[in-house]
């Protein structure tokens, strides 16, 4: 671990509002980690203190062993792609792009060339000629993240820059953004509150919450061994049931309402720790009769939301509501409003102690 | 519902002519029928000929007021935007209090009769003025004539023209985003290569917008260059003013008029092939 971009116990308050609460990251080279988390849960102000555009109110930011808390933002050599992109509409394309080299001292014939260049590289070859206004949105983005990244910065901060583009359009740029990122090798902090542009890029994920981190991890361990009950429901589907160690030893819980659990998760448990149990959606079978070997639970059916695929059944197992992930050739079996089993292995069952 | 918003719209509604009647009848009455007529004397005064136009671009008095006119109006333009652009950075950008001060300060000149203010730099320049006393007191045995000058007038113009300059390139500076300049920023610019390259650009459209306005109001200015000015240094709209008023000569003042009219016309066309005429209002 070469510990590239290290932030260490950055807090940042307004007045008595505290906005950011003693954070902490190290971050590799080339790593592509994501800031995820609700609007004002502090991953945008983590982003301008790493920018330079907001101070901490405490904590240093280091690149590559040099601090650079004290430096105005002009000096830290950041490249950043803002949300609505930010390109100088008196300037065309490959002008924006020159820019940062400009500002470099570099001559007009050479900048303009390597500006042209990495417009090729983003998939741009031939628009360098245009103004912004005469450019999609995602030709404008391509155009910031070309503009971004002209003059080799030691860090790639990008904020939110896919909200204002379509479903499809936004897919094609992540795999884009995620291509460029990787055959450049920058070392990249995305943030977004869109959880599957999360899971889908990046290398790590930050889940941020009211100014602090809950939990950095790769995309399947955040969501497959979520350590919170706000990165379990944030994350993806959730199924989460209050629940009471019964023995660790057997490793079995019981809930109020859905009685005696298994479960397999290996981690350090007490009896009568209260905890809270996660089942995802896709790990829950439906079925007319209870089946063996499972736990199984009897629910009824409120709504079915039809994917074609597959099928969401959202129904109410005593007082706790259930979402069951089925596919689209098993939902046959049951309608709205009737009464069914949904049952689970232990395997299924993740314990959540925080 | 559907059928009778499309029946409506598909009438010819003749509503929005009549409400528009009273000013269209105004406008005819008091501002193109006149202006019809002063076209049609400065062919037909005091006989129909061409020979007030040519007299007007011909003569020299005339070719060289004209002149006059035009480098007055792109000075007083000129110090407009010097002094303009300063305080409209300071009201965009400072804390919202003292913006607040300054809009006032502003507006409240802007708002105060032009007459009123020409008087008080009567009063302020004059030979009994506090200005002149200041240089007395001050030892300066034969202080220099400030009113009636070339100075005078324009200070003048120039105090009276600046709330449209300040104005316009305010709106303007008020609407850049500012991760504009945060970005231009992050790519290695700041204070004078952040102003030449992203700042100054982006207000250019303020810029020429206020330019333009004073320009143009400058053009037709008749009050305060002939109550301030030097009789020697006449403006085309106090000239015309002249030749009605003391010589009668309708056809030759009106065929100033007219050639004023068409080259401000002009100017206004080029502008808005270049910009579009709806913005210059912000």
């Amino acid at each position: 671990m070469t510990n590239y971009l290290q932030l260490s116990n950055i807090t940042k308050t307004y007045g008595h509002f505290t906005a950011l609460d003693d954070v902490s990251l190290s971050v590799d080279k080339g790593e592509f980690v994501t800031f995820l988390g609700p609007s004002g849960s502090g991953k945008t102000t983590t982003l301008m203190i790493i920018a330079g555009f907001e101070k901490a109110s405490g904590g240093t930011v280091e690149i590559g062993g040099q601090s650079i808390s004290q430096l105005a933002p002009h000096e830290r050599n950041i490249g950043i792609v803002f949300q609505n992109y930010a390109l100088f509409p008196h300037k065309t394309a490959v002008e924006n792009v020159y820019f940062p080299l400009q500002m470099r001292g570099v001559s007009r014939v050479q900048g303009l060339r390597q500006a042209e260049d990495m417009l090729s590289l983003v998939g741009l070859k031939g628009f360098g000629h245009r103004h912004p206004k005469e450019l999609s949105g995602g030709q404008q983005q391509r155009v910031a993240l070309a503009r971004a990244l002209v003059f080799e910065p030691s860090l790639l901060l990008l904020d939110e820059p896919l909200g204002a583009l379509d479903k499809n359009l936004r897919e094609q740029m992540q795999i884009e953004i995620k291509r460029i990122q990787r055959s450049l090798g920058v070392t990249t902090i995305f943030v977004t509150h869109d959880q599957s542009e999360a899971m889908s890029m990046s290398d790590r994920i930050v889940v941020f919450e009211k100014g602090a981190i809950e939990q950095a991890a790769p995309p399947l361990d955040i969501y497959h061994r979520p350590k919170t009950s706000f990165v379990a429901a944030f994350i993806g589907e959730s199924n989460l049931i209050p629940a009471t160690i019964t023995s660790a030893a057997a490793k079995t819980a019981e809930s109020p309402t859905l009685g005696a659990f298994d479960y397999a998760s290996t981690d350090v448990l007490t009896d009568g720790q209260k905890v809270t149990l996660l089942i995802r959606p896709e790990h829950i079978k439906l079925s007319r009769n209870p089946i063996e070997d499972r736990k199984n639970v009897s629910m009824v059916v409120e709504t079915i939301v039809n994917y074609g695929d597959n099928a969401l059944v959202i129904g109410r197992a005593g007082d706790i509501p259930m979402r069951v992930r089925v596919l689209g050739a098993d939902v046959v079996i049951i309608r709205e409003g009737e009464e069914c089993y949904i049952n689970w292995t232990p395997d299924a069952v993740f314990v959540i102690t925080r | 519902m559907g059928m009778s918003l499309s029946k409506l719209t598909e009438k010819t509604n003749i509503w929005p002519w009549l409400l528009l009647a009273p000013l269209g009848i105004y406008m005819l009455i008091f501002f193109v029928v006149p202006l019809a007529e002063v076209a049609i004397m400065s062919f037909t005064e005091p006989k129909v000929s061409l020979a007030n136009y040519q007299k007007v671009l011909t003569g020299a008095l005339y070719q060289r007021v004209f002149l006059n006119t035009f480098m007055t109006a792109a000075f007083v333009t000129l110090c407009c935007l010097l002094v303009g652009y300063p305080l409209a950075y300071l009201m965009a950008h400072s804390k919202p209090r003292t913006a607040m001060l300054i809009l006032l300060l502003v507006t409240m000149s802007f708002w105060t009769s032009f007459l009123v203010r020409t008087y008080s730099w009567m009063v302020l320049l004059g030979n009994n003025g506090p200005l002149i006393a200041f240089l007395q007191m001050m030892g300066v045995d034969k202080p220099p004539q400030l009113l009636f000058t070339r100075f005078s007038s324009t200070l003048a113009m120039v105090h009276i023209l600046a709330p449209y300059m300040i104005m316009n390139i305010y709106t303007v500076m008020k609407k850049i985003d500012p991760a504009l300049i945060r970005s231009a920023e992050s790519l290695g610019a700041r204070g004078w290569s952040l102003f030449r390259h992203v700042y100054l650009p982006l207000t250019a459209p303020g810029i020429a917008n206020g330019s333009v306005l004073v320009f143009v109001i400058c053009l037709g200015f008749y009050v305060t260059p002939v109550l301030l000015g030097s009789p020697r240094e006449q403006m085309i709209a106090g000239l015309i003013g002249h030749q009605i008023e003391e010589f009668l000569a309708f056809g030759l003042g009106s065929a100033m008029a007219i050639i004023l009219l068409v080259v401000t016309l002009i100017i206004l066309t080029i502008y808005h092939r270049r910009f579009g005429l709806d913005k210059l209002w912000g």
